[in-house]
């Protein structure tokens, strides 16, 4: 009976009982769902496009904004043209996993070019470590005119809500990144390509694109999207290799969502980032704590069960 | 020249089915188990506690997953977990059984990894590959979450670590501070020689038949009247059988004492790599592929001094991690089947030898 309580009653009286608690449970739990959603997005672009499950994009966006701020404060170079160099390092990292990784395994079965993945990473890693050193850093905010400060929002007494203007900066960008990738995706020649590519491999060689090129293309958009996450994520807490493991709860994401669907990330980014918020703040005391750890895998282990194409997902998966 | 099978009739079926046909493959196995139990004599204590104890128990968790990435065809992320369960239920089933032998539970441990195994299977009756390869790294998170979060695991200790309590076997420490690197090795190499031998049975048997049929063709192998269900947790349970029992061993033969982190993703992925590099599908692989994953970092660490180049300890850590990664990738490319497919190569080499083109 108390269980039941606790389960059923307890939570939802607490929500009702302090609703600026919830609503900022609510919007914690936005903001990370917007990050997860980015990094998921990132796995979905070269998915769609090249068939290979990218097990290095949490290492990625650790690179990449690694990269971005040893360049500042290591090498001295301004914040802007850190940026610019950042972004060509992403792009030619894009080209060299092209040549030496992609295009020798061309054909071979999914496991394997996630297992190679899975080397990129390690390889990622330990470069990063001896180029940028492993220590965590903190992310040179306001060098990059990202916002820093606070607003609360207090209608009336005893109910304030809490907002850092660096997270509200995080999902403006997102949006705007978002959108320009969809704009990019319908309106120009090259995204069209991208989508004939990710429809069908064949038939897009066969009408003349170079699937080597838009390999580059996609990797290197997926780069972008990596420096961008790397840069929202770093400013939120420091730029650490630990952001790798959180990175790969994007895979949870990802089931949620469906490995093909750019809206499908982002909806299964905001379910999870809220619901495992939520869920660890009205749930959690339940479980002894620290249950994000595992909700978003959970989550999915039983969604898989029913619906294992996930939200948007195409429905052509294998069935044993 | 001397490695040649002409002249060697087989006159049974039993003879010609052995499972090392050729005369010379059994002289060199006999040599090489022979040199492991003479090794002490000659190996210090620290050659035995850090180099040949975690590499007999890595081969043994890479033999594990190599079970089922290998030969089932399911690639699984949670390895590390499952080696916990091993370690903690031994640890468990130590301190409430104090009396039974240590080996026993050493043993059993692996029966709990193999019922957790077949939970977090359950998944694989329906989705395959990338999916489930999710669905273990739900088992990874939540099982370490486990060993943190149920004190009960760990006998409500303050530190949250398990530490291993002595036990004798014949009246000789194998468990413990107490218990020599000597001892604990022989335990170790008796277990892996014993669990490996079962393995290669199992293996050649017809579950094993089973197994490899499902990885090659799963449709087909239905259609042949193999049941996917039995075949793919039976292969779920030995292989976190064998994780778990390496688990047990790693703790209470090699660590001494154990917190969560020897269980976390990372270890999953050394063993996954170990798997990758020996080569999939292959149990001298295993060995092959534990010794160079585990060596090569020490000997990285070792290297620059013997070229006389000042490095710090770090540094060398980061490089040796690149070259493991890089080396995966190479070896995905040019040698999917890993260094176990070299390892054939020179044995057909050296059956032609010295004479290749006759």
């Amino acid at each position: 009976m108390e269980l039941i309580n606790s389960i059923f009653v307890e939570p939802f009286v607490l929500m009702a009982d302090i609703p600026d608690l919830f609503l900022q449970t609510l919007w914690e739990g936005f903001v990370s769902g917007i990050l997860y959603a980015l990094i998921a997005l990132g796995f979905v672009l070269i998915f769609k496009a090249s068939g290979v499950f990218n097990f290095a994009q949490g290492i990625m966006v650790v690179f990449a904004a690694l990269a971005l701020v040893s360049l500042h404060t290591k090498f001295g170079v301004p914040a802007w043209l850190a940026l610019l160099l950042a972004i060509a390092l992403m792009g030619l990292l894009a080209v060299g996993i092209e040549r030496v990784v992609l295009r020798p395994l061309v054909g071979q079965p999914d496991a394997i070019l996630l297992m190679a993945t899975i080397g990129l990473t390690l390889f990622l890693q330990g470069a990063g470590e001896t180029i940028f050193g492993g220590e965590p850093q903190s992310m040179i905010t306001t060098e990059l005119g990202l916002p820093t400060g606070v607003t609360d929002w207090e209608p009336y007494d005893n109910f304030r809500v809490t907002f850092q203007h660096i997270d509200i900066a995080a999902v403006v960008i997102a949006v705007l990144m978002v959108a320009g990738l969809a704009v990019f995706f319908s309106k120009t020649r090259i995204g069209r390509a991208l989508r004939a590519v990710a429809d069908d491999h064949q038939a897009a060689l066969s009408v003349g694109i170079s699937l080597n090129q838009i390999w580059v293309i996609v990797w290197f958009a997926a780069g972008i999207v990596a420096l961008v996450t790397g840069i929202m994520w770093g400013a939120r807490s420091d730029v650490s290799f630990a952001l790798e493991v959180i990175a790969l709860k994007a895979l949870a994401v990802l089931i949620l969502g469906g490995f093909t669907s750019i809206p499908g990330a982002i909806v299964g980014g905001l379910i999870i980032g809220i619901g495992e918020k939520v869920f660890e703040v009205y749930w959690g005391s339940l479980f002894g704590g620290g249950v994000e750890a595992w909700f978003a895998y959970v989550l999915a282990l039983i969604f898989l069960l029913f619906r294992p194409q996930g939200l948007f997902g195409e429905k052509i998966i294998e069935r044993v | 020249m001397f490695y040649r099978e002409a002249g060697q009739f087989k006159t049974s079926y039993a003879a010609d089915q052995s499972i090392f046909p050729i005369l010379q493959d059994r002289i060199g196995l006999g040599l090489i188990i022979a040199t492991a139990f003479v090794l002490p004599v000659f190996g210090s204590d620290f050659f035995l506690q850090t180099l040949m104890i975690p590499f007999l128990i890595f081969a043994l968790a890479t033999m594990g997953l190599n079970v089922l990435t290998g030969y089932a065809g399911q690639l699984s992320l949670g390895t590390g977990a499952f080696m916990g369960v091993g370690a903690y239920s031994c640890y468990k089933l130590a301190t409430i059984f104090p009396d039974v032998n240590i080996i026993v539970h050493v043993l059993l441990s692996g029966f709990f990894a193999a019922g957790v195994g077949i939970l977090f299977g359950l998944p694989s009756l329906r989705i395959k590959g990338l999916y489930l390869a999710i669905t273990t790294l739900a088992a990874q998170f939540f099982l370490e979450w486990a060993f943190i979060r149920v004190a009960w695991l760990y006998n409500y200790n303050e530190s949250g670590a398990i530490e291993v309590p002595q036990r004798e076997l014949l009246g000789v420490a194998i468990t413990g501070p107490a218990a020599s690197p000597m001892a604990r090795y022989y335990v170790v190499l008796a277990l892996v020689i014993f669990l490996t031998w079962i393995t290669s049975n199992v293996i050649r048997g017809r579950i094993g038949r089973s197994w490899m049929m499902i990885r090659d063709m799963d449709i087909a192998a239905e259609l042949m009247g193999i049941k996917p269900l039995n075949a793919k947790l039976s292969a779920f349970a030995m292989s976190s059988y064998l994780c778990g029992v390496a688990g047990a061993l790693m703790v209470f033969m090699w660590l001494g004492a154990a917190e969560v982190e020897s269980f976390n993703i990372n270890q999953s992925f050394q063993i996954l790599f170990m798997v990758i590099i020996g080569g999939m599908g292959s149990l001298i692989g295993c060995f092959l592929g534990a010794a160079f994953i585990y060596m090569l970092p020490i000997m990285m660490r070792a290297l620059p001094d013997v070229l006389g180049i000042a490095m710090d300890a770090s540094t060398t850590d980061h490089i040796s991690r690149m070259l493991i990664g890089a080396l995966i990738i190479f070896f995905l490319i040019v040698e999917p089947h890993g260094l176990a497919r070299l390892w054939q190569i020179t044995k057909e080499k050296l059956r032609n030898w010295p004479f290749p083109y006759s």
